[in-house]
């Protein structure tokens, strides 16, 4: 077990230290330098110069590397070239609205699969087995931001429930409450939900349908054991392995998805903040923010790795 | 039963087909024909409503939603086929060699593979995009990287399968080299599987592309794109509601029908590793 961890950990900060060379990387690939993509084709040679001093684009490549990483870790980040302020503050910031927005679509995502999954496997094959898989079939095709439109075609414009967009904020010094702000939130959290719920769905099913066939299962319903009993005492636990690790898999969609239903919702978070960096082609925030990204998803698969082992005693070291 | 006979009679199957049939036969119409030049300007008919002229309508610049929405599915087709040909390309080519190497190969491969998947196809187009631009060629290289991992993963599992075969060890014996034992035996068993997962990523990647290009970051006008037209339609959300119903729609379709197709051709391919238990 321990041997287990300490290999995965390894792997792990392995995996993040190639993250940030591809991503240092990349943008040191740039046709031309930073500076000159920053500032546009109409700068002049003096301000290009003096972006270039004021990112440091004079030192070797291995040293500013060096420095960002060493910023990353102490939090001390380079300044933004478009806000003027560091990248870390403006991420904190923006994670008041990307951090609960991720949060809640991932628990409706969860509270839709299991109990939809779990309805499809007990009625197996019967009426609503195979309606809750169209359902699930239908949600797969639907892209989250068109779904996203959707809502806000049905809630906003037609019935005015919530506003076409935008955030409150949390506080009331900001002229919101954290009930504005939750729903706000609502809506977006339910177009990244379900595409992801109807995946997570699927897997439930088949996961919970096989663990049914195990003798086990038969033993437990010959001892007397209700069927509502022994769903919830023995398959689910053994069920939820496949299902935990595509929640992993699917950690990677939530993020990219965010993105896109934050810019449908011209809500503040991260996914709005790097899109409008790539507009004021603002690299240091870029940069940040995808590293910010990859290494969320490397974390989330590292955390997932370790879930396997604490949920599946039978995991030996040499499987894994 | 033959083949075409099973497939004939499964339900997903021929549903998807036929949706995807659609998506086919409608890229290939708008090649030669659509209603209006796609990107024709028509001003004083801004926003018009559904008509014998304009079957689905007019956008905010009078142009023609259904010549529009027609010629976006060869914009859909392409960067799907050229998406999943980058990750069966390369993807299946290292998935091989990794199962036919084993050792550090393998280990150096999969390595490779589970850290393309901190780059999910949106964050790699954003990196890019911030160096090069928005741009059509950008969104498909991304998507195309992201495949290769996939395609690596799932060609090396299935491949490592079938080395274990008896067959295999036969041909070995008889003296074919690993070359060849990978392109007669291995290969074309493993092949239902890439079959499948390639209609699989076709549906990710319209499904990705179109988020680009909603975010503008992929295909870039005058050519038509779906994923754009949702975006154009979200700033008419209230006067031309129908806009943004539209290209959706399409969408959703063409991703249900290759998915469809996909679950079908998994069940007809290999009853072994079907999802309806």
């Amino acid at each position: 077990m321990s041997l287990f961890v300490v290999k995965r950990l390894l792997t792990f900060l392995l995996t993040l230290a190639a993250a940030s060379v591809v991503v240092f990387a990349a943008l040191e690939l740039l046709p031309g330098n930073a500076a000159e993509v920053i500032l546009g084709d109409t700068a002049t040679s003096e301000s290009i110069a003096a972006l270039e001093k004021k990112l440091g684009l004079h030192q070797p490549a291995l040293r500013r590397y060096g420095t960002w990483v060493g910023g990353l870790v102490r939090g001390d980040t380079a300044i933004s070239t478009s806000y003027d302020t560091s990248t870390a503050s403006l991420i904190a910031e923006r994670m008041q609205v990307s951090l609960p927005l991720a949060l809640i679509a991932m628990l409706l995502t969860v509270v839709i699969a299991l109990a939809a999954g779990l309805y499809a496997a007990s009625h197996h094959n019967r009426a609503g087995d195979v309606g809750m898989m169209s359902l699930s079939q239908l949600g797969m095709a639907v892209p989250n931001f068109w779904l996203a439109i959707l809502l806000i075609l049905l809630f906003a414009v037609k019935l005015h429930w919530v506003s076409a967009g935008g955030f409150p904020g949390w506080r009331e010094e900001d002229g919101g409450s954290w009930f504005e702000a939750i729903k706000a939130l609502i809506l977006p959290a339910i177009a990244l939900a379900a595409v992801q719920a109807a995946i997570l769905a699927r897997v439930t099913r088949s996961s919970v349908l096989e663990v049914l066939r195990e003798d086990f299962v038969r033993t437990a319903r010959a001892k007397g054991l209700s069927k509502r009993a022994v769903l919830w005492k023995h398959v689910l636990r053994n069920a939820m392995i496949p299902v935990v690790t595509v929640m992993g898999l699917q950690f990677g969609n939530l993020i990219t998805g965010a993105i896109v239903v934050e810019n449908v919702f011209v809500l503040p978070g991260i996914g709005r903040l790097v899109f409008q960096a790539i507009a004021n082609r603002d690299l240091i925030v870029v940069r940040d923010v995808v590293m910010l990204l990859a290494a969320t998803v490397i974390v989330i698969s590292f955390v997932v790795d370790l879930l396997y082992a604490l949920i599946d005693p039978r995991l030996k070291v040499s499987d894994v | 039963m033959s083949f075409m006979n099973r497939a004939l009679h499964h339900p997903s199957f021929v549903l998807g087909g036929f949706l995807v049939a659609l998506l086919i036969f409608a890229a290939t119409i708008s090649l030669f024909w659509s209603p209006w030049p796609p990107a024709e300007l028509d001003i004083p008919n801004k926003l018009a409503a559904g008509s014998s002229q304009h079957w689905f309508g007019t956008d905010s610049l009078g142009r023609d939603i259904a010549s529009q929405l027609l010629v976006g599915c060869q914009n859909s087709i392409m960067v799907g086929v050229i998406a999943v040909g980058i990750g069966l390309l390369f993807g299946v080519a290292l998935g091989l060699w990794a199962a036919a190497r084993s050792g550090w190969v393998e280990e150096l491969i999969m390595r490779g593979a589970d850290f393309a998947f901190a780059f999910p196809a949106l964050l790699m187009a954003i990196i890019l995009t911030a160096i090069y631009g928005p741009g059509l060629f950008i969104s498909i290289a991304a998507i195309g990287v992201f495949n290769i991992s996939i395609f690596a993963r799932i060609s090396r599992g299935a491949a490592k399968a079938i080395w274990s075969r008896d067959y295999v060890t036969a041909a070995r014996a008889a003296g074919k080299g690993t070359l060849r034992i990978t392109l007669d035996h291995v290969l074309p068993n493993i092949a239902s599987i890439l079959i499948v997962q390639a209609t699989v990523q076709f549906a990710i990647a319209i499904l990705a592309e179109a988020a680009l290009s909603y975010l503008g970051l992929g295909t870039q006008p005058p050519q038509p794109s779906w994923g754009r037209m949702l975006n154009e339609a979200q700033t008419q959300l209230f006067q031309a509601p129908m806009l943004a119903v539209y290209p959706g729609a399409a969408i959703a379709l063409s991703v249900l029908g290759l998915n469809l197709m996909g679950d079908g051709l998994r069940d007809l391919l290999d009853p072994k590793m079907s999802r309806h238990r």
